[in-house]
Order: structure tokens, then C-alpha cells, then sequence
């Protein structure tokens, strides 16, 4: 048996049952990655050593803890959450030799449930891509089809999961950057209700935006991971405080009654043929198990795109000013005066993609911009909020596609920003209004690539929206029936 | 000329706020420590980290902005204030842009010739201070301290209502004192935690427009910000006479030359981009919060003062020259506490221990003694041990040597001479080396009494008791 092969909670089960041992787990999944990694190319640091010896350690002393649910456990952590002692990449050259002092909180409470840290995942740089081809270290292959990309900006974590490298693995989303890559790598992805999990020690991409979590083989594991991550921080002060849960308890395996909407506007132009028969197939079955379902509107939801990347890019150019080759991070070599470290440090250290959003950002803050731009787009936010709440006063989850495509082929989209912003179109408004939404795969397209379905949720209801997922995947059964091939 | 033009000065005050920690982390705010020790990975600006707003910032703010008569906001945000320096880890400043915490406020200075004015506060606002740059002269580098780096500060800024360069030192020593009042600054000028912007404008008298004005940045003393305002309004009339225009720009002053020099990058040039905080949530104030605020705010200088005219029977003068400063103050009820003696520890701080400050251009907080010195110091005055004429060596010693006033005169063997015999060999002596001043004396010359006593005086250095003096020499002269 390959313990690769297995979700979290199998093997925990194994465990419990004493069928394995904790280092059997962490052994097996670093043979796998020495067999696949060479194709996927999904890490940019794998801990081997680090993760077998913590694995030792806590087999020692697995039998004697109270707490042991995920002592053990294996993860895969995006490259631009802080790990302390252990680079942090943000796929970039301008810290591709960043060891980070500090761990971010996600970190501290992974460590404090023993889990054990397989490595730190590829992304597009500073999480600013659709599609992980904007990484200044290397191209990320999707596992079902080694020519397509693995979607992004979490591309990295989605393909490790779906490659079995990792049994989960932690991304962040700031505008589908988890539940995109997720999507296309065929895994389940959850980005949680803005302030659910504490964002202190995640690279700041647009700080109103971005959250961090799960990636994982299904829902179960997804609420496992979460229990994990959630919880107020008194380090972020926009991190909610309300009361813990338990993500798992929330999984019945029953949606009747459940009030679906479906915003008509996600399923017309522009959203590829073969996504919206699966999606349309998806909703049959809802039906079936005895939910509602009622076509909706979310007008609004077109202008969230040019809202969202107004937003997103003025964040970054002030959260990217820290860069700057003093402190720590890339120094040009090339430098006369200050003027000139701040620019060709920045000018060499950042990608083209890094690059255009800073100026972007940058321009849309400056004076005599600002209203038509930073200020109009934070009204459309506003609006766009206020349309999901009259939408959730209707219904308990929103469904649409999590993507409008499968993933694409290396180098289609990675041209042309335009329509690679594009392919954000079903994911951004969900982070502009802050709710929850996790996407699970709901079947494949004639190539065999897999195609996302997203589920929205009101805000901190990620109980129903994890109860809806799990439903219709004990029903439709998408890894019984479809595994990534690897092909080339 | 100079008597066409009204000067119109406006302050940006900076003041550091003497909280125990960090605006937005939990590092010590302590001056003077080892570079970079008082840092950690939110002030450091490493990647991820996030700020958390110290509570304690807000009531300092809020108790400033309760001083200054101003009106607290119940809703306010905090903004980034984009710029690239390396000082600045973040590349953006943490401050308010929009919505200040106060707003609309106004104070009471007394100008020179006593009546009073008001000054508006347009607003108080809460902000990170940077780093320091330390430029290495050896090999031309600079080496970055972060210590300072997020230590809080409050920005003060007045209406352009002060009209000259006097009125801009009362103001800002009216703010200073009321910093120290309510304990939210320790306003020490020479470390840098408080400091002004200056801007300054001309206009012809009568004109309704304010002139375009110029800015010097980081003023830390108040002589050398009167020095800047009046050669800055003088340029300027210069410049405007000549027909030429003034441009709106910052300056940097040179204390050396007692010149303003232009700077290259001009600040107002620059773009800030400011936007709204997104790592921060509004702050919310309720009004228990500030009522609770405003009912335990510590004593102003104008209740002060007015304490100690009833309870001391102090003058107007010396009760409002005793409490403008906070340290001078509490100096004196220190003192007054262990010794007594309101009258005569006002008078020695306000003539001698003043006049030194003033020599020596130090602030009262630099005096070197204490309260305990000073009231030892009244008590030998008051029970005769010293002369006022020692007690003035004494008071010079002290600023040189603070010790006990009692080992200072023990040593110095200051102490006064009261005995009879010995205090009556002296007038004898005077007597009769002065008969001159006899003669006058029995021709009713009163001034000669005067003369010889000051002989004694010196024949003593000073020591001898001269109330006996005076009393032993009528004795002899009317015998």
C-alpha cells in the first residue's frame, strides 16, 4: 500500500490502529517526491533531513501525547509564509536568500500539533499570477497533464497535493490564488472568511485580501487543516475574534433544503463550454440530493475584476516598498547613490509581473488619481459586498465555476496580462467582499483536466459551505474515478 | 521695511510619546540603547510581520488632545504615507491623513507685554517616528539604526496664527509644558523627542492673503528656532522687496552660519500616496472612554498657578514663571515639601538658579540637583548657617558639583559667622580703617552704615552673619 495515496484522515486512522508508524508516512512521501518531483518541480526548498529527523522525534514520543491527532502529519507550506531558520522565497530573486527570523502564526500552530514541514512550496512570484509561470525559480507542471500549468498563484501547493508529494498543503488567496490551482490540479481549496486565520507572517501581497488556506485531497482534510489554522491572533488585529470550532463536526453528508444560488452572470460568456456543462451537471446532482436551486443575479460581480486589481496592485506597491536591498533581500551590486541601490535593486530583484503591478498600484494612489481609481474601486467594493448580502439573505451558498477553463498550456496566457487577469474573473469578487469559498473538482473536460467547482459562503459560515462540498463529494466520488496521469 | 510686513508662522509640532513600548510592536522605546537592540521583526519591517496599535498611544493622544481644548474624533483610521528612505523600513510611515484623532483645538499664550492670545490647533495626530542614519566618516557609509524606529509620536499642528518669532517660542513653550503636564512626552529637546517644523510666510500689513510660505524641518531648540524665524521673515521681505517671489520649498537652517539654505529634494514635490491602513482596523472610541480620560486628566499649568496664588500667596509673575515648566514645578513642591519655605524656594529658583539657566542655556529639566539639595539649601538660609551672599556660591557649586549644600559649605568653610566675639573684632577693625565713614555717618550720611557693612562683608568672604553686622555697627557708631 502506498500511505502517498492516502487522505489525512486515512492515515490517521492507520495510526490510530497502529497499522503505521509516524516515520513511515513522512519516508514514504519523501520517496515520492524523489520520484516525481523531477517532473511536477512543485518545491523550491524540500526538507528531507529536517523532515525525517523531526519525524523520529516525535515517533518517540508519539505513543506518550495527549494530542496527537496530527503529530506526524506531513505539509507543504507556499513559499511566502515565514518559516523561521528556513528559507522564504516568495519565488523570488529578491529574496531568494531570505532565511526568515520569525515563524508566521499558521506556522506556530502546525509546529504545535508536531506536524512535520516536507518543504516550502513553489508560487508565482509574491503570489502575482494565475498560472505559477511567473516564479523566478521554476515552472510548476500540472500532474494531470505535465504541458499545462498547475494554475497559481498556490501552484505549487495544488500540485504537490495532487502529485501525492505532500498529503496537504497551505497556499494563500488574494484573488483565487487557492482555489484556482486547486481547480485545475483536480484538489480541494479553501479560501476561509477574511480575518478566520491570522495573516501575521504571510508575505503581505494586498493586505485587505489575502488569507491563508488549506489545500488538500478532499473535504474532510480540508476541515482537519482548517481546525488548525483558524483562530484570533492578537498579532493581526483584522484576525476575528469569535469562537473556535470544529470544522469536522460540520460534515453530515445531507444539503437538503440548502438554498443554492446560482448568479446567472457566472455562466455565460466568456466561461468555456465544457466547465459549464460540468458545473450544470453538478447542479442537477444538488438537486437530487434535495437542495434548492434557483438561478440569481450578482451584477455587480463585473465590475469586481478592474475593482479587484485597483485594489490588489495599490496594496502591493506599498506592501512591496520594503524591498529595497537595505535590510535584507537583493542588493544590486551596480549603485553609485541611494537613488540608484533603491532602483537597480528593485529594477534587477523584481519580475516583470511583480514590476507591473507596483507601477500600476503606484499610479492609481498618486495624486490626482486616487478618486477616479483607488477611491471608485473601494466604492465598487462596498457595492459588491452589500450584493453578496442581499444574496445570502436568499441563500445559504452561491455556486459557480472556480475557473472559466481547465488549465491552459504553458505560455497561452503568460503574454498576455489582460487575459491572464482574465482568468481570475469567477474567484476575485469573493475576496473583495470577504466571504468564504472552497473548491472542489466536480469532474474532467474531454482532455481528461480536471474542471473546479467554487461554493460561496456567507461570512464565517465556511461550516455550510464545507457541508455542501463534503455532500456532493460522498456522492460524485472524483478521486475513485479520476486520477492525474502525469502526461506529457 | 522690515515694519511693512507681518510675519505669519505656523508649528508642526513632533513630540515623543513616553509610552513604556512601541507604536505598533512590543519593543522598549528606551533612549539611547546599543544600535538595533530595541527591534524585532514589526519594526525591523521583515516580510509578513504586522502592526498592532499600542492602546496606551491612543490615550496619550486623546489626553493631549483633552489639554489642548480640542475635540476627539470617535471614528478615526490610520494611513500609510508612502516615501523611500532608509530610515524607513517599511518604504511608508504609519500616520493619519484624513482623520486625525484631534481636531480643532486652541491654546492660551501670554505675550510680552501680558495680554493673552490664542493659538488654534488645527489638529493632533498619531504616527511612527523612523529610524536614525549614522553616517560613518571614515569610509563615507551609513549605517541604519531601527532603536527609533516606531517609537510613537503625536504631530501638533497650529493654525498660522502666531505673528512673530517670540510668539512662536511662547507657543511651543506652552505646548512643551503642557506635554510634561499631563505626562505624555518627556519633551526632551535634545534628544530629539520633541521637535518643530517651522513654516514661515511674510505679508504686507493689512493684506488679507497669506504669502507663500517656506518650511524648516526638525527645529530642536528654542533659540535656534526664533534665530530661523527672523532671519527666514527677513529674507523673505528681502527677496519680496527686490521683486522677486518667494517659492514655496523646504529649507534646512544652519545654526553655524545662522543662514537658511535651500534643500535639493523638494519635499513638496513629492507624491505620498497616502491610503488607508489596511493592516489596522478603524479606531473606535467611546464616550465612557474619553469622559474617563477627561476625568482624571493630571493638573494644567493655569490651575497650577492659580493654586499657588491662593495657597502660597506667590505674585501673578513668579506663579506663572514657576509653573510653565513642569519640572521647574514639581522642583519646587519637592523642595517646598521637605523645607516649608514657599517664598524662599520660589525666590531662589526664579532669581539665581534661573539666571544660571539662562547663562548657561540649559532647560530647567537639566538642572543637575534635586529637591532634596535645594530644600537643604533653604533650610541653612532660613536658620542662619549661611549668608544669601554664600547661598549664591552655594547654588553655583551645586550646578558644578550637586552634592549636599551642608558638605559644600563644610568643605568650602562657607559657613557663617555668628558668633559675637568674632563678628565684633571685624567692626573694630572696619571702624578703624574707615574713619572717614564715621564722620559721615554722624553727619547723617545713612549710606555709610551701607559701606562698612559690605567692608565687613569682605573682610569675611562673605561670611559673616549680617544682621549682627548691622545691629554691632549701629552699636559702635552710636556709642
Amino acid at each position: 500500500m502506498d500511505l502517498t495515496e492516502l487522505t489525512v484522515h486515512e492515515l490517521q486512522e492507520k495510526l490510530k490502529n497502529k497499522e503505521i508508524n509516524v516515520s513511515d508516512i513522512t519516508k514514504a512521501y519523501i520517496s515520492r517526491i524523489d520520484e516525481k518531483e523531477k517532473d511536477v518541480q512543485a518545491f523550491v526548498t524540500v526538507l528531507k533531513e529536517e523532515a525525517l529527523k523531526k519525524s523520529e522525534e516525535v515517533q518517540a514520543q508519539f505513543d506518550n501525547r495527549e494530542n496527537n491527532a496530527l503529530a506526524g502529519i506531513p505539509i507543504g507550506i507556499k513559499d511566502n509564509i515565514n518559516t523561521k531558520g528556513i528559507r522564504t522565497t516568495c519565488s523570488s530573486k529578491m529574496l531568494e536568500n531570505f532565511i526568515s527570523p520569525y515563524n508566521a502564526t499558521v506556522i506556530e500552530k502546525i509546529n504545535e500539533e508536531n506536524m512535520i514541514t516536507l518543504g516550502k512550496l513553489n508560487m508565482d512570484e509574491f503570489a502575482m499570477g494565475a498560472s505559477t509561470e511567473y516564479s523566478y525559480f521554476k515552472k510548476t507542471k500540472n500532474p494531470w497533464n505535465l504541458s499545462r500549468v498547475p494554475g497559481g498563484s498556490s501552484g505549487g501547493s495544488a500540485a504537490a497535493v495532487a502529485a501525492n508529494m505532500v498529503p496537504f498543503a497551505l497556499g494563500s488567496d488574494t484573488g483565487g490564488s487557492i482555489r484556482q490551482p486547486a481547480a485545475f490540479c483536480g484538489v480541494v481549496g479553501l479560501k476561509p472568511t477574511y480575518g478566520l486565520v491570522s495573516r501575521y507572517g504571510l508575505v503581505a501581497f494586498a493586505s485587505s485580501l489575502d488569507q491563508i488556506g488549506p489545500i488538500t485531497k478532499d473535504v474532510k482534510d480540508c476541515a482537519i487543516l482548517l481546525n488548525v489554522i483558524a483562530g484570533h491572533d492578537e498579532k493581526d488585529t483584522t484576525s476575528a475574534n469569535i469562537e473556535k470550532k470544529d470544522y469536522t463536526k460540520a460534515l453530515k453528508n445531507d444539503v437538503k433544503g440548502l438554498k443554492i444560488g446560482v448568479p446567472k452572470e457566472f455562466l455565460g460568456e466568456g466561461i468555456n463550454e465544457e466547465v459549464k456543462s460540468r458545473i450544470l451537471e453538478a447542479i442537477e446532482e444538488y438537486k437530487k440530493l434535495g437542495a434548492i436551486v434557483e438561478e440569481c443575479s450578482l451584477d455587480i460581480a463585473k465590475y469586481a475584476l478592474a475593482s479587484y486589481y485597483i485594489i490588489a496592485c495599490a496594496e502591493a506597491s506599498s506592501n512591496l516598498g520594503r524591498f529595497d536591498g537595505i535590510r535584507y533581500g537583493y542588493r544590486s551590486k551596480n549603485f553609485n547613490n541611494i537613488k540608484e541601490l533603491y532602483k537597480n535593486s528593485r529594477s534587477e530583484g523584481f519580475g516583470e509581473e511583480v514590476k507591473r503591478r507596483i507601477i500600476l498600484g503606484t499610479y492609481v494612489l498618486s495624486s490626482g488619481y486616487y478618486d477616479a481609481y483607488y477611491k471608485k474601486a473601494q466604492q465598487v467594493r462596498t457595492l459588491v459586498k452589500q450584493e453578496f448580502e442581499k444574496c445570502f439573505n436568499k441563500y445559504d451558498v452561491i455556486l459557480t465555476p472556480t475557473s472559466p477553463t481547465v488549465a491552459f498550456e504553458f505560455g497561452s496566457k503568460s503574454n498576455n496580462p489582460l487575459e491572464m487577469y482574465m482568468a481570475d474573473i469567477c474567484t476575485v469578487s469573493v475576496n473583495i467582499a470577504g466571504v468564504p469559498a472552497i473548491s472542489i473538482p466536480c469532474g474532467v473536460d474531454s482532455n481528461g483536466m480536471p474542471v473546479g467547482l467554487q461554493l460561496i459562503g456567507n461570512n464565517f459560515a465556511e461550516e455550510t459551505i464545507l457541508n455542501a462540498a463534503y455532500t456532493f463529494e460522498q456522492q460524485f466520488k472524483f478521486r475513485e474515478k479520476y486520477k492525474p496521469e502525469f502526461k506529457i | 521695511m522690515l515694519n511693512d510686513y507681518e510675519v505669519v508662522i505656523g508649528l508642526e509640532v513632533h513630540a515623543e510619546l513616553s509610552t513604556k513600548t512601541k507604536i505598533f510592536c512590543s519593543c522598549p522605546t528606551t533612549f539611547g540603547a546599543e544600535p538595533n537592540t530595541q527591534t524585532c521583526p514589526v519594526c525591523m519591517a521583515m516580510p509578513g510581520a504586522l502592526p498592532v496599535l499600542n492602546e496606551k498611544v491612543v490615550e496619550y493622544a486623546v489626553k493631549a488632545g483633552l489639554a489642548t481644548n480640542c475635540s476627539i474624533s470617535r471614528n478615526c483610521k490610520n494611513d500609510r504615507k508612502n516615501y523611500f528612505y532608509p530610515d524607513l523600513p517599511k518604504a511608508y510611515q504609519i500616520s493619519q491623513f484624513d482623520k486625525p484623532l484631534c481636531e480643532n483645538g486652541e491654546i492660551e499664550i501670554e505675550l510680552e507685554n501680558g495680554e493673552k492670545k490664542k493659538i488654534g490647533i488645527t489638529r493632533i495626530h498619531i504616527e511612527e517616528d523612523a529610524g536614525k542614519l549614522n553616517h560613518d566618516e571614515f569610509d563615507g557609509n551609513c549605517l541604519v539604526d531601527l532603536n527609533r524606529a516606531g517609537v510613537p509620536l503625536i504631530e501638533i499642528v497650529s493654525e498660522p496664527d502666531l505673528r512673530s518669532a517670540k510668539e512662536a517660542e511662547s507657543y511651543l513653550r506652552k505646548i512643551k509644558s503642557i506635554l510634561e503636564y499631563i505626562e505624555v512626552s518627556d519633551c526632551k529637546m535634545q534628544e530629539g523627542s520633541l521637535r518643530a517644523d517651522v513654516n514661515v510666510s511674510v505679508r504686507k500689513k493689512g493684506a488679507k492673503e497669506f504669502g507663500t510660505r517656506t518650511e524648516m524641518k526638525n527645529m530642536n531648540s528654542f533659540r535656534s528656532i526664533v534665530r530661523a524665524i527672523e532671519y527666514e521673515a527677513e529674507r523673505q521681505v528681502q527677496e519680496i522687496e527686490k521683486g522677486n517671489k518667494i517659492s514655496q520649498e523646504t529649507l534646512r537652517w544652519d545654526d553655524v552660519s545662522g543662514r537658511t539654505f535651500s534643500m535639493r529634494d523638494k519635499e513638496d514635490a513629492q507624491d505620498y500616496r497616502y491610503f488607508p491602513e489596511p493592516d489596522l482596523v478603524a479606531i473606535r472610541l467611546s464616550e465612557e472612554y474619553i469622559q474617563n480620560i477627561k476625568d482624571n486628566l493630571p493638573e494644567l499649568p493655569e490651575s497650577r498657578k492659580e493654586r499657588y496664588l491662593n495657597e502660597y500667596k506667590l505674585s501673578e509673575k513668579d506663579a506663572r514663571l514657576l509653573t510653565a515648566s513642569k519640572y521647574l514645578s514639581d522642583l519646587f513642591e519637592g523642595a517646598l515639601a521637605i523645607c516649608g519655605n514657599a517664598k524662599l524656594v520660589a525666590n531662589w529658583l526664579l532669581s539665581d538658579i534661573s539666571r544660571i539657566l539662562n547663562e548657561k542655556e540649559l532647560e530647567p529639566d537639566q538642572i543637575p540637583f534635586g529637591e532634596k539639595e535645594l530644600a537643604k539649601l533653604i533650610i541653612l538660609i532660613d536658620n542662619g548657617t549661611i549668608s544669601s551672599a554664600i547661598a549664591k556660591k552655594v547654588v553655583e557649586e551645586l550646578f558644578e558639583n550637586p552634592k549636599d549644600p551642608e558638605e559644600i559649605i563644610k568643605e568650602k568653610g562657607w559657613i557663617q559667622i555668628s558668633d559675637e566675639s568674632a563678628i565684633k573684632e571685624v567692626v573694630l577693625k572696619v571702624l578703624a580703617n574707615n574713619e572717614q565713614s564715621i564722620i559721615d555717618y554722624k553727619a547723617g550720611k545713612d549710606r555709610a552704615l551701607g559701606f562698612l557693612v559690605g567692608q565687613a562683608m569682605k573682610e569675611t568672604k562673605g561670611k559673616a552673619n549680617p544682621q549682627m553686622l548691622n545691629k554691632m555697627f549701629l552699636e559702635e557708631l552710636n556709642k
